[in-house]
């Protein structure tokens, strides 16, 4: 399976910490929409001596490959290196920041955090009136985006401009923490997650030709995901994200979307895509074969890089594996140790078997025609 | 000619969004004489080329979108007055006591009513009155409207620029006009200093029906760098400090996630060498611009948006200064001419 | 022309499953055709070849539908919909799987207000009496369609899923009339177009055609105190001008009218303030395609029971089949 050590079931209690490392380390590198290097070089880092090649596009998107050993099939893995953050756009007299959202932030997650802003990394805070303050009416009301700031400690507008410029991008200012029974917290699962798995994936080699897309601004509408596709033109494509999971005491069951510790999830249909259903199928069966538990998300929700890539040149068949985490874009994400594990395991049996699915879909035509 | 000239021209030329067919001549007779060539494609934008002087020069692509917003027929009551619907935004409060274009068999002249004060009740006049609910009064009867007229005809605003103080000028279209005429002086710009790459200057269609235009120049184009030239909020008093910006204070340049790093930052430090005064658009999401189509078109297209602050946009007061415009149209024609010096200055994506 | 829309109407296909669709419409014609092809996202292509212009006609074949996301501990489904469907008017629906499973969508009776009759306040009971035995029938990420026998009536036709069926119907017949021309014809039955124009985009992609024409339904005006549409049932196919997905190009839509005319057929102009078609995202596709549309008056959209009149769609046949002759 890995290079590093034996796999050892995660259910037992025993991890491979390097996983574990290497997502603390890259969730702690800050890449807002638009902002997305730091991630980006670590994770060129990582893979350069795992792949054939790769480059980075016009808009940051990075692509590598690894020919494949005998299939003539392009397989496309997605995830993203964008994480939720804000986008400094104003600057007051009074030295404080205005703000807006770069993808979507609930605004009761942005009250009383703190926040990092631009390459050196300026730290922040974001206050909000005292309730001593506030009167009968203000505090039966929701706290107003539009009247929160980011306060650096600056005395007045000169002194902030001196650290910080319209157009700095912030990212939350999380460290991640291990806790609870195989629980894990940070800012930014969404997707570095995804991102990890995939660095793990190139480790090996398969019959077909690999291309590793990690992509740009797919929270703020799966932009990069668009180039990224253009570009490969693949066959087949695999998302591998991090998905909602609501499943608090009181929810009810069918709304949870996912739940911690159930495994992966696999997404039929979002408000994105529908999944390719013979491809939805194979890893099902797969997780069942190899007795990895799995999930379906329960909720009509959200959209991710498979949508855009789905619909790209003459068509792509797109399924997504998603690592559960509550608390979606907050600084204080958390996922289930062993769904992370348990995604790998699937994504890494579902890559082994996949050159036959592929033999199968395609037996007909080269080139994406099949009489489905 | 002059900008202030062109800008009243180019603001009395109609071209509803879908519609830019009736049009798109008329601009290509602005672009032409100082282009090398100029196309109009099967979608009626107007692209014009100003070769460059280099040895081996990239493609430079920048846009303006010359549609504008509008009305179209749906209907033609027993009474000849005419029902309509949208093309583009329009805000049914900008309506009432309008007079309009209806361009049917021949351009009518129409006008948009409202009940006199007189017949209003209290509970009415504090309602806000729907777009279906009015109606264009062409001052014929039936029979000879539906002569005249038919569903699917268009209709603009009818509004000529007028020039106020401070170098200002009110009207329809100014979005986007004010940006094709900052076109124009880019070309003109570029007749004067000695650029290396191909300039493609398009002015492109429907961007207010869905940046229609825009995928078609990018397509067919494939530039290195996309420059989208559109206006931004101007300064009014209830609008958000963060998204307005004041007449008069220079180009808006947009930073944010779907522009280029490397190139606006390079275009701020030319608004800086050259004293072009220039203010900044922080835009967290993908501006509603063509610059969106641009960024994420074919394998992603570095992009750069440059705006002209417009007041009261989407009504038939929309106000610009003559200032802005040109400052933009500097920035942009010297950006393309000098970038690689400021991008060999500045640190790398 | 009935008995072609009942075949089709009977098809199971939500969006995402159209292959029973496809189906039945590769039998209808595969032996008028010069080729006939399924892709990636389970477009059917169907080719007239010829040396002239290449033009493509599509029509969706997939309906709206509601997607089982969670079976709860007594058997009773939870869902989402598949397209645009009213969570009002689905309720008290019979529905039905593709393996002929029935199911009546109910909601939470405790809801206070009907208008937050949402769908995660609904649900499906298929009768089953646990979440085994309903395993046993259906399984999560299964699809259900409306239930419904269409029906011909006073030469008009109640049916669900006539959107857009009778589109693949018009389509199906003028494949089956071989129209002589030099241009070449691609007959395309588009995919997902209710999830959000998704086939259609990748089918223009593959083809590349020099023009094209959605052929799909638009809402009438003519039934009592509805909103304003200048589209009425049985006054023939209707011209585009825009909807909300796209402006139609005003050379094809010039040519639709020039054809009608000279051919004396019937027709209207329409434009639909909210409602998309696979035009859209057809026009924008690579370099931009020149797209028009031909719609076929329909009330109810969207409903079980829709009804369009069979005058409209032979006339809509007679005016594309002229269309595609011309140039």
């Amino acid at each position: 399976m890995t290079e590093q050590g034996v796999y050892k079931d995660p259910t037992s209690g025993e991890y491979p910490e390097y996983l574990i490392d290497m997502l603390k380390e890259l969730t702690m590198a800050d890449g807002v929409s638009g902002d997305e290097k730091p991630v980006r070089d670590f994770i060129i880092d990582q893979i350069r001596d795992r792949v054939d090649s790769w480059h980075v596009d016009n808009m940051g998107n990075l692509i590598a490959f690894k020919k494949g050993t005998g299939l003539n099939r392009k397989v496309m893995l997605a995830a993203h290196m964008d994480e939720v953050g804000l986008l400094i756009t104003g600057i007051n007299e009074n030295g404080l920041l205005k703000f807006k959202a770069v993808g979507g932030i609930e605004t009761r997650a942005l009250v009383g955090k703190r926040v990092r802003i631009g390459k050196e990394r300026v730290p922040g805070v974001i206050g909000c009136k005292p309730i001593h303050l506030q009167d009968a009416a203000e505090r039966k009301s929701p706290v107003k985006k539009s009247g929160l700031t980011i306060d650096i400690g600056a005395k007045d507008r000169e002194q902030a401009e001196q650290s910080v410029a319209v157009g700095d991008t912030a990212a939350f200012a999380y460290d991640p923490v291990e806790f609870g029974e195989h629980k894990f917290m940070a800012k930014a699962l969404d997707d570095r997650v995804g991102c990890v798995l995939l660095m793990e994936l190139f480790k090996n080699r398969y019959p077909f030709d690999l291309y590793g897309c990690f992509t740009v601004q797919e929270e703020i509408g799966l932009k990069g995901a668009k180039a990224a596709s253009f570009a490969v033109s693949p066959d087949t494509a695999i998302v591998l994200e991090g998905t909602t999971c609501y499943d608090l005491t009181g929810t009810s069951e069918h709304m949870m979307s996912t739940r911690l510790g159930d495994g992966p999830a696999l997404t039929v249909m979002d408000r994105s895509v529908i999944s390719d259903r013979g491809l939805y199928k194979f890893i099902t069966q797969t997780a069942e074969e190899q007795g990895i538990p799995w999930q379906v998300k329960r909720t009509i929700s959200g959209g991710t890089d498979a949508g855009r890539i789905q619909v790209s040149g003459t068509g792509v068949r797109v399924c997504t594996i998603a690592v559960p985490c509550r608390y979606i874009h907050t600084p204080v994400s958390v996922m289930d140790k062993r769904d992370f594990f348990h995604a790998l395991k699937l994504a890494e049996a579902t890559l082994a078997g996949l050159n036959n699915w592929l033999r199968e879909t395609y037996q007909n035509q080269s080139g994406g025609e099949s009489n489905v | 000619m002059e900008c202030r000239e062109l800008l009243k021209k180019l603001c009395s030329i109609n071209a509803v969004t879908g519609r830019e067919d009736v049009a798109a001549q008329a601009i290509s007779d602005i672009l032409s004489p100082y282009c090398d060539e100029v196309k109009i494609d099967a979608f009626f934008n107007v692209i014009g080329l100003k070769k460059g002087q280099g040895e081996n020069p990239r493609n430079v692509l920048v846009t303006a979108h010359y549609d504008q917003i509008g009305l179209v027929v749906t209907g033609i009551d027993e009474n000849g007055f005419l029902r309509f619907s949208a093309m583009g935004g329009v805000d049914p409060k900008i309506l009432g006591a309008q007079e309009v274009t209806v361009h049917g068999r021949r351009d009518l002249h129409g006008v948009i009513g409202t009940k006199p004060p007189h017949l209003i009740s209290p509970e009415d006049a504090d309602k806000p009155v729907k777009l279906e609910d009015m109606r264009i009064d062409i001052g014929y009867g039936a029979e000879q409207a539906r002569e005249l007229v038919s569903v699917g005809d268009v209709v603009t605003f009818k509004f000529p620029a007028i020039e106020l103080k401070n170098n200002r000028m009110a009207g329809r279209s100014m979005d986007n006009r004010s940006s094709v005429a900052a076109l124009v002086e880019i070309l003109k710009e570029l007749k004067r200093i000695r650029h290396d790459d191909n300039v493609y200057v398009a002015a492109t269609v429907q961007e207010e029906s869905g940046l229609v235009g825009a995928f078609m120049a990018s397509w067919h184009i494939r530039p290195d760098l996309a420059i989208a030239i559109d206006v931004c909020h101007g300064d009014m008093p209830d609008a958000p400090s963060d998204e307005s910006f004041p007449l008069g204070k220079g180009v808006a340049i947009a930073v944010g996630p779907i522009l280029s790093r490397e190139h606006t930052r390079a275009c701020i430090g030319l608004a800086k060498r050259e004293r072009i005064p220039y203010q900044i658009d922080a835009e967290e999401k993908d501006t509603g611009t063509e610059a969106a189509v641009y960024s994420s078109a074919l394998e992603g297209i570095p992009t750069l948006l440059l705006s002209i602050p417009a007041k009261y946009m989407h009504t038939t007061v929309e106000m610009v200064s003559l200032d802005d415009i040109g400052a933009t149209a500097r920035l942009a024609a010297r950006y393309i001419a000098f970038r690689d010096e400021l991008l060999q200055e500045g640190d790398s994506q | 022309m009935f008995d072609t829309i009942k075949k089709l109407v009977n098809a199971f296909g939500p969006s995402g499953c159209e292959k029973q669709v496809a189906e039945v419409i590769t039998q209808m014609i595969k032996d008028k055709v010069d080729e006939i092809y399924t892709d990636a996202m389970g477009n059917l292509i169907a080719v007239k070849k010829g040396s002239g212009k290449k033009i493509m006609l599509a029509a969706h074949m997939d309906e709206i539908g509601l997607i089982v996301s969670y079976i709860d501990e007594k058997g009773f489904l939870r869902f989402g919909t598949v397209g645009g469907v009213s969570p009002l008017i689905a309720l008290g629906q019979r529905v039905v799987f593709e393996n002929g499973t029935t199911g009546v969508v109910w909601y939470e009776e405790n809801l206070e207000n009907m208008k937050d009759a949402k769908p995660d306040k609904m649900y499906i009971d298929i009768a089953a009496k646990s979440r085994d035995e309903a395993m046993k029938m259906v399984n999560v990420g299964d699809m259900a369609v409306f239930a419904g026998e269409p029906v011909e009536q006073n030469g008009r036709v109640i049916s669900k899923a006539l959107d857009d069926r009778v589109g693949c119907a018009i389509l199906a017949e003028l494949a089956m009339k071989r129209p002589e021309t030099d241009n070449e014809i691609y007959y395309v039955f588009t995919t997902q177009e209710e999830v959000g124009l998704r086939g259609a985009r990748t089918a223009a992609f593959g083809i590349m055609p020099d023009l094209a024409l959605a052929i799909d339904v638009t809402r009438t005006g003519d039934t009592p105190s509805c909103t304003h549409r200048p589209v009425v049932l049985g006054e023939g196919p209707a011209v585009k001008v825009k909807d909300s997905s796209v402006i139609a190009h005003p050379r094809i839509r010039d040519r639709l009218v020039d054809c009608a005319k000279e051919n004396g057929i019937p027709y209207q102009l329409e434009v639909l303030e909210r409602g998309g078609t696979d035009a859209g995202s057809i026009h924008i596709t690579a370099g931009g395609i020149p797209t028009g549309a031909v719609s076929i008056p329909s009330r109810f959209i969207h409903c079980p029971a829709e009804m369009i009149d069979l005058n409209d769609a032979e006339n809509t046949v007679r005016l594309l089949e002229a269309f595609v002759k011309a140039r």
